[in-house]
């Protein structure tokens, strides 16, 4: 026996480990390989003619560098050029699987390279994907992959969506032959027993032998129209899981049983129930594919306001380099790109315009109709369409970091969330089809003791029809299919639910608390007038307010700044500034300490407010006063412009019976003066930032149901606070977060049409429910034969079938009602 | 005879709630941990049904959709507000970061589907 080490690099977990082991044991002659992975060595123990050599490639066949540190490209990889021509596509995108650590990626990367036709391989191993570029076809890629251990499937990019519909198309097919095929055996079956004809087993005569070639051929419809049901019970059997395809499985399967028994001995049944139940078999088939195709075709609109945004996206960009402009496939755009956008196009990234002059319509972002105006320096979406001036502008974000994917992702995830009010039919669901086999056990045996004869046909009929009846698909799905379509139509109107919680919460809102400053009003504010007290002159207070604030990032600072900008104020130096949340700002100028802020502060640290500020805050305005260490020296009013529809936004929310209540930092003059504006009911002044969440807590001691519509990052915890918070218009990310609704617009409507759609979404899921449990428990006692004295004849299980297949296709449609939702903003 | 088919009768009841509600506990502790694992989303089951991960540790479900009905399309993490659609003939990937411990079902919209995740 002979003893080789190699050297190995790459290898860096029990996954490489084994499989370099693998790959060596496959070696004639070696019997044994240990990979020593701190060392990055592999010592292989064989009979004595082991070939250095061909060890090496066996390493390198599995994917890792034998004995250096750098492999070189494959051999393979520059042949590519030569080799005629397939056409060179721009990247084909595979979903790996298997791969568990970095090296994985080294290895699943060297073997696409190594193909032929590959000119670029890279692999995110974040997300498990490798994006290859040349003119290699998809399947070879995916057999290099697997080749080297691991498993690949195409992502698709363009065809996607209709590769999706292609295949849901098939499958409805698929369900409609299988639905003839039940119903072509099933209804001439039941027309005879309608009809009068024999549906009684004679021993003997030729029906016998009717009834058997009839119920081979029931055999044959459960084993094609009705295999799914049938592998699909068995399976779930095995998993300790029952299912709708269990209960489908079991009545189908018990009715032709018992009627193949009567037909092949008759003798051993009482005279009375000699009667065959196949017309039942394949018309329930028959009925719940129906009910299946049905639904598919129902359900494919369900999913439609995602399909929607995902086809914002634009497929292509057009990126503008030094050596001219090229027009490349959207997933190739990197950050800092620069790129044009032409009227009438959309834009392809997110990104910040470098030049040129344009209006933007967001409408399908924000929900808002009027297009935005850009210019050089503004932020533009992917997904917006560019509807006047050409654009230059440079990306800053690509791929799955847009605000449009990222919208994608929030409404898909939201869509899977339960508002608080499904729980009870998960609850159930979960219990629901072994519940039923156990009643349909129980009612056998009850028609068994205590029923009329033929017991032995009342025990069958009663059982399978109430296995048939039960509809676990309609209480499952009575929930998460309105939530699906109700958030996705607020999608539509630029509302992001977050969570299902939110949704269900905000339909029982009385109380709607509005933050000032960026929620009411623009979030601009500008400078309204400068009073200065005797002896000051407005230009040195003007002066000394905005050097006080050149520092500071408060929207209060930067109108002041704005405002001395534009009369040519220089600014003095100052130093020791400091910002004093919810009172003001001071800094030394000169030597001397200035405060600017709000009046209360100024009069806490002894200063006496000789000026009355009436006619600055009567128009809503802020007055921000400014003093050195003794007196005051003027006060700034600074005033922020009122949202065009807030008024009218307000009106709707009062409208629908909220109290509207405005909450401020502002002086209670200002505030007040605003307040009567825009007409809300309550004002909360003078409320130190923090101090937000508390009122809003206080609201709620009230017993009051609380929405916080807020949009900074000192709203977050009064948005969290609130029983729903709503983020509105560019909100920081921060608000985003604590927020269960966000409002990409920045209109007050939002509120209203967010509250609306969810009271819809809310009543809708009620309906569903209460639609699902009203039928499962009048249907199971109905089928199990609770009205049999009083009708004398048990439910077909024919019509247990199909009451079960239009109870779900019910629930679906009814939540594709939402669809036709459309908030009524024009009603005020 | 009566005697027979009330014994057969109650046999049944006893099997179902033993298989289907009891027997289930056993099953679980079967799967070993893991970081990642793929699961194949036909027939009306989940395959595997069980899995079993480390709390605090990263887990990536690769979940591989073959069943064209309806009822695959999603899937749903119960109690970690999670869910993600699944396309049908391909593979979609579900990470799931920070586990805290505890059992998890993971089902489709409509909970015919089922699966557990145990993290521990």
């Amino acid at each position: 026996m002979a003893e080789h080490t190699l050297k190995v690099s790459g290898a860096t977990c029990q996954g490489c480990a084994r499989k370099i082991t693998q790959a060596l044991l496959a070696v004639p002659g070696v019997s044994d390989a240990r990979v020593d992975l701190d060392q990055q060595t592999v010592t292989v123990t064989g009979s004595g003619e082991l070939a250095h050599d061909q060890l090496e490639q066996a390493v390198a066949a599995a994917g890792y560098a034998p004995g250096r540190e750098e492999t070189e490209e494959p051999a393979s990889c520059q042949q590519a050029g030569a080799s005629v021509a397939p056409a060179e596509h721009a990247g084909i995108t595979l979903n790996i699987s298997g791969a568990t650590c970095a090296s994985c990626v080294r290895t699943i990367e060297q073997a696409l390279r190594a193909t032929p036709g590959v000119e670029q391989a890279e692999m995110n191993f974040a997300d498990r994907t490798a994006r290859v570029s040349g003119s290699a076809p998809a399947d070879t890629l995916i057999r290099a992959v697997e080749a080297a251990g691991y498993g690949a499937a195409e992502v698709g990019d363009n065809d996607d969506d209709s590769e999706q519909a292609s295949i849901e198309l098939a499958h409805y097919r698929k369900l409609l032959r299988h639905t003839w095929l039940g119903l072509g055996l099933g209804v001439p079956l039941m027309a005879w027993g309608l009809l009068g004809g024999e549906m009684m087993v004679h021993q003997g005569t030729a029906s016998q032998w009717a009834w058997l070639v009839v119920g081979l051929a029931t055999l044959a419809v459960l084993a094609t129209a009705g295999r799914h049901f049938f592998i699909g019970a068995w399976k779930a059997f095995r998993n300790h899981n029952a299912n709708m395809d269990t209960l489908i499985a079991l009545g189908t399967g018990a009715a032709w049983l018992y009627s193949m028994a009567v037909v092949l001995v008759p003798a051993v049944f009482p005279e009375a129930a000699r009667h065959v139940y196949f017309e039942a078999s394949a018309m329930i088939i028959g009925l719940i594919n129906l009910g299946q195709a049905l639904e598919v075709r129902a359900r494919g609109k369900t999913s439609a306001a995602v399909r929607r945004l995902l086809d914002l996206g634009a497929k292509t960009a057009r990126v503008v380099r030094e050596s001219g402009e090229q027009d490349i496939p959207v997933e190739q755009v990197k950050t800092g790109d620069l790129l044009r956008v032409r009227p009438g196009e959309k834009i392809a990234v997110d990104g910040k315009v470098s030049e040129g002059e344009s209006r933007i319509d967001e409408s399908m972002l924000t929900g808002e109709p009027m297009p935005v105006e850009k210019r050089p320096g503004d932020t533009v979406s992917a997904g917006t369409i560019n509807a006047s001036g050409t654009l230059l502008y440079e990306a800053t974000a690509v791929g799955k970091d847009t605000a449009l994917a990222q919208i994608v992702a929030l409404v898909k995830k939201a869509q899977g969330s339960k508002p608080p009010i499904g729980r009870l039919a998960d609850q159930v669901s979960a219990v629901f089809v072994p519940t039923i086999m156990i009643i349909a056990i129980l009612s056998a045996l009850a028609w068994y003791n205590f029923g009329p004869d033929p017991r032995l046909t009342h025990m069958l009929i009663s059982a399978t029809t109430v296995l048939i009846i039960a509809c676990p698909c309609a209480l499952g799905l009575a929930t998460p299919m309105s939530v699906m379509v109700g958030v996705g139509k607020a999608a539509e109107y630029g509302i992001l639910i977050r969570q299902g919680e939110a949704l269900q919460t905000s339909s029982k809102l009385d109380t709607v608390v509005l933050d000032k400053t960026g929620t009411i009003t623009e979030g601009k504010p500008a400078v309204t007038g400068v009073l200065c007290v005797e002896g000051q002159q407005e230009e040195a207070v003007l002066q000394l307010a905005a050097s006080l604030e050149r520092s500071s990032e408060h929207p209060l600072a930067l109108a002041v700044l704005r405002e001395a900008e534009s009369r040519d104020l220089a600014l003095q130096e100052s130093s020791r500034f400091e910002a004093l949340n919810g009172k003001g700002v001071t800094a030394v100028i000169d030597g001397m300490r200035y405060r600017l802020g709000n009046r209360r502060w100024l009069e806490q640290e002894g200063i006496k407010v000789s000026l009355d500020s009436a006619s600055l805050t009567k128009t809503g305005a802020t007055p921000l006063f400014l003093a050195d260490e003794k007196h005051l020296l003027g006060i700034v009013g600074v005033a922020d412009r009122i949202k065009p529809d807030s008024r009218d936004a307000i009106a709707r929310l009062r409208e629908a019976g909220m109290t509207v209540v405005m909450i401020t930092g502002d002086i209670q003059a200002s505030a007040n003066a605003i307040a009567a504006q825009v007409g809300v009911d309550q004002v909360i002044a003078e409320v130190l930032p923090e101090d937000k969440a508390e009122e809003v807590k206080a609201l709620q001691g009230e017993g009051r149901i609380v929405a916080m519509v807020g949009d900074g990052i000192n709203d977050a915890p009064a948005l969290a606070q609130a029983d729903v918070g709503f983020a509105i218009g560019t909100g920081t990310d921060v608000a985003i977060e604590s927020a269960g609704i966000t409002l990409m617009g920045g209109s007050l409507h939002g509120v209203a049409d967010a509250m609306a759609i969810s009271a819809a979404t809310v009543r809708n899921i009620k309906q569903n429910l209460f639609g699902a449990f009203v039928y499962n428990s009048l249907g199971v006692p109905v089928a199990a034969g609770v009205l049999y004295p009083l009708t004398g004849a048990l439910l077909s299980p024919v019509i247990a079938g199909a009451a079960m297949s239009l109870s779900s296709v019910t629930v679906v449609t009814n939540a594709n009602r939402l669809r036709l939702f459309k908030p009524k903003r024009n009603a005020v | 005879m009566s005697l027979t088919i009330n014994l057969i009768g109650g046999a049944l009841i006893a099997l179902i709630i033993w298989w289907f509600w009891l027997s289930r506990s056993g099953q679980q502790k079967a799967a070993a941990a893991t970081e990642e694992a793929t699961i194949v989303v036909d027939a009306g089951v989940y395959t595997p049904s069980v899995v079993h991960a480390r709390a605090g540790k990263p887990l990536t479900l690769h979940f591989d959709r073959r069943d064209p009905s309806p009822c695959a399309e999603q899937v749903v993490f119960h109690g970690l507000e999670v869910s993600e659609f699944l396309e049908t003939g391909k593979t979609t990937t579900v990470r799931l970061n920070d586990l805290p411990p505890g059992e998890y079902r993971f089902t489709c919209q409509m909970q015919m589907y089922q699966g557990r995740l145990l993290v521990d």
